[in-house]
């Protein structure tokens, strides 16, 4: 499973640069990481799901919360015993998405940790924790 | 009659089919091959594997494509081969590939791709082709699978591609034989 993690997480960052390079505004520069992170929610966000995250906070520390509340991949999913163990198992495909992130944050220079876990289909919460190492 | 399965195609692709951003899928798709080619440092490797992920995919797609159209049974395999350029490819990528090459016996046919979507913004490193990677192989297992689940053995191989230097790609299809109604076998 970790290796699976990893992967995953991998391949995400690999879209995530690509898109950003794609899609990243033309007429003006993203210099403020919350600007990035708006970029994320908004334009890559339609991009992959057609839709915007429906909820943005942040602590102005470094923390920031996503909300997608009908995450588009678990809208057609269900469990037969209820909430928690589907929405354990449907863990592996969010990490997707989550080296996504990481993958644009990185290319506009920002290092980042994403994690993301739901509390019960189809809702989804990413939370990106910048990492100053630089 | 081929008019009838462009129309269908057409139609499924038109109203039936929910679409996402090409470049995300293609990105996605190319992120996917550079994993399997670290993973596996073998470039036939990496195709076989391809292949094997695009028969998982097949055997759920062709189901997908069956409920989105209203296709009836095919009458020969020469329906089948229209059925999977003008309805399968065009439902899910949005070309139609030519179909070609039939052999004398009718059971051996290509697909020619003009323009294959997941090529765009790919470019091989010359190892890879010397090594003979077929980029696009999961197409070839898509068709695969999809046809195992309609009972039909084949084998299907990419033998010419664009990014090789060919100046189309071609998948060739191959009909072993009908299998017999039976439960099918787990996939892994």
């Amino acid at each position: 499973m970790e290796q699976v993690y990893v992967k995953l997480e991998l391949i995400g960052f690999r879209i995530g640069r690509r898109l950003a390079e794609r899609f990243a505004p033309p007429n003006r520069r993203l210099t403020d990481t919350l600007d990035i992170v708006k970029f994320v929610c908004k334009d890559i966000w339609m991009v992959m799901f057609n839709r915007q995250i429906d909820n943005l906070k942040t602590n102005h520390r470094g923390i920031y919360v996503l909300q997608d509340n009908k995450f588009k991949w678990f809208l057609r999913m269900s469990g037969n015993n209820g909430g928690a163990a589907a929405a354990r198992r449907a863990q592996p495909y969010i990490w997707l998405p989550c080296g996504i992130i990481r993958g644009v944050l990185d290319s506009f220079g920002v290092n980042t940790v994403v994690i993301a876990e739901t509390l019960g289909l189809p809702q989804c919460t990413f939370q990106i924790k910048v990492v100053n190492d630089a | 009659m081929e008019k009838q399965y462009k129309a269908i195609g057409e139609e499924a692709w038109k109203n039936n089919a929910e679409k996402i951003n090409a470049e995300l899928f293609i990105f996605t798709y190319g992120s996917l091959v550079v994993q399997l080619v670290k993973d596996y440092e073998n470039y036939s490797a990496v195709n076989k594997q391809l292949d094997k992920m695009g028969y998982n995919i097949g055997v759920r797609m062709v189901d997908d494509m069956m409920a989105r159209t209203s296709l009836e049974r095919c009458t020969g395999f020469s329906a089948t081969a229209e059925v999977i350029a003008k309805v399968g490819f065009k439902l899910f990528l949005n070309v139609i590939p030519t179909v070609a090459n039939w052999s004398a016996d009718a059971k051996e046919f290509s697909l020619i791709l003009d323009d294959n979507p997941l090529n765009d913004f790919c470019e091989l490193p010359p190892k890879a082709v010397a090594d003979g990677l077929r980029y696009s192989n999961v197409l070839c297992g898509v068709i695969r699978g999809a046809l195992e689940m309609m009972q039909m053995q084949t084998e299907v191989e990419y033998v010419r591609d664009v990014l090789c230097g060919d100046d189309v790609s071609e998948i060739r299809v191959k009909l072993l034989r009908m299998l017999d109604e039976e439960v099918p076998a787990s996939d892994d």
